[in-house]
């Protein structure tokens, strides 16, 4: 094990292994700071910029920053609160996010933020931007209308020769996440059953899998989101 | 046409590292990548088709449509339409019959808007399959297509003129001017090629060429100012079991050219400085990453590669130095600002999308092939071989005492000479405008877009790294610009189209600030639509990189700097009502159900004579003001 170091969050002292990413080890201290992209036990993508924190008076994300000793580190503050709040809505403006008709409905990890962040209306405007549907795998439906791009299904589910289903195709505004046509063809269960539980939204659904836990006792409807990391 | 591939492949013993190169190869040859291409490469590669492709969309340059076999790429920088570009598009255009953007039937033509060529100073510009045409009228665009209908090559049109410098070298042949209007010590004709790397490196330690960089206080002249010596001692002493050295040419900052310039009028500086580099932080491999927008440089700098192979600057125990072993090729990027990031930049050179990645690690700790690596821009080069050979001493006497040296300034817009100045750090912005016979100006674009914008109160301002910091850009704009719709816009454009997309904040917020322009830019601002630019803008900071860290300042920065253009814009001074036309706005669904709904405005007499929608409008029913509640208030400012 590797040399425990002392820090603060929000004048919080906490204590770590040294190297530990800020958001895992703040989640050891009890403190809990929202992720959307990050996948625990994978190489962390900076990618949502949800997980901001200051660190030492600068901004920084927390999913791929590892604390050090004497570290400051400013989270549950109004500034941050307030890009996070930020980022939720633009995520909500910039796809088609219709809750009530979604599958992921009450485990869907965007729909939880919202409500912690008390969202009630976007204050941006919304792009009704034309997106995609692509049903062409036996196994899956991808919807890009929910796609927020956090890129946590390109970086896990992989193939044995280390290639991924799913890719990202151009940039920008323009960004969207495609899944490799023949790849898509010969996904399996396992394979399919872990592309929907690794997207934080629906936009990746198991055919046929849709709404066995009925609305009211899915995973947010029980508990909110971070409730129970924070005491 | 498969073996063909497969060779282009091999050529690059099918690493898909390698894949930009392969892809620009292949582009050479089927002036696009054709679908079959696809099969080929991810079988050969071992990669998914869908990888190969998120990788060719990310590319400006890279087409998986045919894009003509001429393929003209037009300059869209503020700039360039400044000096007349909108006059060429519309020459191509016409002469053409077809929209920018698109090919002429037959195949043969293809136009397109690309983003700042950095050709600044020579505007307008434009680029025909790698060649560079500056100073475009529209009588050279119809002179260019009728070469062009004629099947002449690019090199034999008749729009032709010798460059000035270096371009006439047989090996360039481009109409390009470097338009030195000033030298310093860095540009100043008294350096002696390799020189120092041939006399005085064996006699110095790396450690000593360390110290003498930190001494000299030099800083990176590729914008972020970091210390250079910093740099390679950090790189120096981490552990890899190689090293490399990459010297970025990407130059896409809108407004730069002095590393154009640079890289023309002295590439031996820059290579020397370059092996010097591998020399002290014990790299074997040094590479010039290039955009692909000068890629009519690439026969002339590998000539010139070659002949430092031949004269032992190159490859092993170089100057005779026993163990230095050093060697230096060219990567072409594709049409990708971006990639001027330096960790976009190594993802580019891995033949992946550039994407920047999430710092720590730095590239000094994993860089390229997750190695040591150091990035420098090509001035930061040319100047450690002129600290080297001159002393820190005498470097740290010119410029400020936070800013030793001097800064090879590229100026263009509203003046009488824009091109490539040396100047001392510490100038006024006032001397400078002075210097290239700037009159009533209005403006100045410090750094590029990702800079600031300002005015005359700030023009006795200082160009150094606490005060006025820039990575050399700097355009000027007189009184008679539209500053909001011509240069602000444009530079908001210029960032949403460049974002990698990968951060939520610069791959959306640009875009949203960008509507938000544009309905005050229309006239249907309020106040309000102000305050919330302002406010919006500033969730861009938590972005990965500088790109979107600085995706909002066009806006933000002219905001603060030129208040009263947005103010005399707003429609009115507090928010009400601002004229939503709910007939107008429903025009387009009544189109599309076939109905005509009937509106009840609450303020109808009797409530008998109801308005109706009709598609033109004749009918325009006072409405309610509105202003004051709550629920509306919050809407109008999104419309
Ligand atoms: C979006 C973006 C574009 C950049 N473009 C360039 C560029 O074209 N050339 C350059 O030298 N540095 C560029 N940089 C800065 C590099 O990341 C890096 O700091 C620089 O190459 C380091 O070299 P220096 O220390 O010699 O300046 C860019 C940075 C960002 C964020
Ligand atoms: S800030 Fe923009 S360009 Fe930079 S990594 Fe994020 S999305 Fe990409």
């Amino acid at each position: 094990m590797s040399k425990l170091i002392k820090f603060n969050i929000d004048g919080q002292e906490c204590m770590a292994e040294e190297g530990r990413y800020i958001v895992d080890a703040a989640k050891d201290n009890g403190v809990y700071i929202p992720t959307l992209c990050n996948i625990p036990g994978l190489k962390p993508k900076g990618s949502c910029r949800m997980c901001t924190v200051k660190v030492n008076g600068r901004l920084m994300t927390s999913c791929t920053t590892p604390v050090s000793d004497g570290m400051e580190i400013e989270n549950h503050i109004e500034e941050i609160e307030n890009y996070r709040k930020m980022i939720v809505e633009l995520m909500f403006v910039s796809g088609n996010h219709f809750c009530p008709s979604c599958e992921k409905s009450g485990s869907c990890d965007l729909q939880a933020l919202a409500y912690r962040y008390q969202m009630m209306v976007p204050r941006f405007p919304y792009t009704f931007s034309q997106k995609d549907v692509d049903g062409s795998s036996p196994l899956i439906i991808k919807d890009q209308n929910r796609c927020i791009m956090c890129k946590r299904c390109i970086r896990a589910i992989i193939d044995n020769e280390g290639r991924s289903f799913f890719t990202f195709k151009n940039r920008g505004i323009k960004l969207e996440v495609i899944m490799d046509k023949e790849m898509g063809q010969r996904m399996n269960e396992a394979e399919a059953e872990k592309a929907m539980e690794i997207c934080p939204v629906g936009a990746i659904l198991k055919k046929e899998k849709g709404y066995d836990v009925p609305i009211g006792q899915r995973k947010f409807d029980m508990k909110p989101i971070g409730s129970e990391i924070e005491n | 046409m498969k073996e063909r591939i497969i060779e282009i492949i091999h050529k690059y013993h099918a690493d898909k590292t390698r894949l930009m190169d392969i892809m620009l190869d292949i582009q050479d040859e089927c002036q696009y990548i054709p679908e079959e291409c696809l099969d080929i490469l991810s079988k050969e590669l071992v990669l998914s088709i869908a990888d190969i492709e998120q990788t060719i969309s990310f590319y400006h340059f890279f087409s998986q449509k045919p894009r003509g076999k001429y393929q003209v790429y037009i300059n869209q920088s503020a700039v360039a339409y400044m000096m007349g570009q909108s006059d060429i598009i519309e020459a191509f255009e016409d002469e053409l019959g077809i929209t920018l953007g698109s090919v002429t039937e037959d195949g043969a033509i293809g136009i397109f808007g690309t983003a700042d060529i950095g050709m600044n100073d020579q505007e307008p510009a434009i680029l025909i399959n790698k060649r560079v045409f500056t100073q475009m009228t529209p009588y050279r665009v119809r002179q260019l297509i009728d070469d062009m209908k004629a099947g002449k090559d690019v090199k034999d049109m008749a729009v032709k003129a010798p460059g000035s410098g270096k371009n006439s070298d047989p090996l360039i042949d481009a109409m390009v001017h470097s338009n030195i209007f000033r030298i310093g010590p860095l540009l100043a004709n008294d350096y002696k090629p390799f020189d120092y790397l041939k006399d005085n490196l064996s006699k110095i330690k790396a450690e000593s060429i360390v110290e003498e960089l930190k001494k000299s206080n030099l800083r990176g002249r590729g914008g972020a100012g970091f210390p250079t010596g910093l740099k390679w001692d950090f790189c120096r002493k981490s552990s890899g079991h190689d090293k490399y050295v990459i010297c970025n040419a990407d130059e896409g900052e809108p407004g730069t050219f002095k590393d154009r310039v640079i890289l023309t009028e002295m590439p031996e500086l820059v290579f020397e400085g370059m092996a010097i580099a591998g020399y002290t932080i014990d790299a074997h491999y040094g590479i010039l990453y290039l955009r692909y927008e000068y890629k009519y440089l690439e026969t002339y700098l590998n000539d010139l590669l070659n002949r430092m192979r031949e004269e032992h600057l190159l490859g092993e125990n170089i100057a005779g130095i026993s163990g230095f072993n050093f060697d230096i090729r060219i990567q072409f990027g594709a049409g990708a600002y971006v990639c001027g990031e330096e960790s976009a930049l190594i993802e580019s050179m891995l033949g992946k999308r550039g994407e920047p990645r999430d710092k720590p690690p730095f590239p000094v700790e994993q860089g390229y092939l997750d190695q040591p690596t150091a990035v420098n821009n090509v001035e930061t080069f040319a100047a450690v071989v002129k600290i080297l050979t001159k002393g820190a001493d005498w470097f740290k006497k010119l410029g400020t005492a936070d800013s030793a040296g001097t800064k090879v300034l590229s100026i263009s817009g509203d003046c009488q000479f824009p091109g490539i100045y040396e100047v001392e750090w510490g100038i006024t912005i006032q001397d400078m405008l002075d210097m290239v016979g700037a009159k009533k100006t209005q403006a100045v674009q410090v750094g590029g877009p990702s800079g600031t914008l300002i005015g005359p109160e700030d023009f006795q301002r200082s160009i150094c790294y606490t005060d006025l910091s820039t990575g050399g850009s700097m355009i000027i704009f007189n009184r008679d610009r539209n500053l909001l719709k011509d240069v602000v816009r444009n530079f908001m454009e210029f960032f949403i189209d460049e974002s990698c997309g990968s951060c939520s904040t610069c791959r959306i917020m640009p875009a949203v600030m960008l509507d938000k322009l544009d309905k005050i830019l229309h006239g249907k601002g309020v106040k309000q639509d102000i305050r919330d630019l302002e406010e919006w803008g500033t969730v861009l900071k938590a972005s990965r990189c500088g790109l979107g860290q600085t995706a909002g300042n066009p806006i933000v920065m002219s905001i603060k700097n030129f208040r009263h253009l947005y103010n005399q814009l707003l429609n009115r001074d507090e928010l009400k009502y601002n004229g939503f036309n709910l007939e107008e706005a429903i025009q387009e669904s009544c189109q599309v159900v076939g109905r005509e709904p009937v509106i009840d405005h609450g303020h109808l007499k009797n409530g008998r004579e109801r308005p109706e929608c009709k598609a033109n409008g004749t009918h325009k029913p006072e409405c309610p003001d509105l202003s004051g509640h709550k629920d509306f208030e919050h809407r109008a400012t999104n419309l």
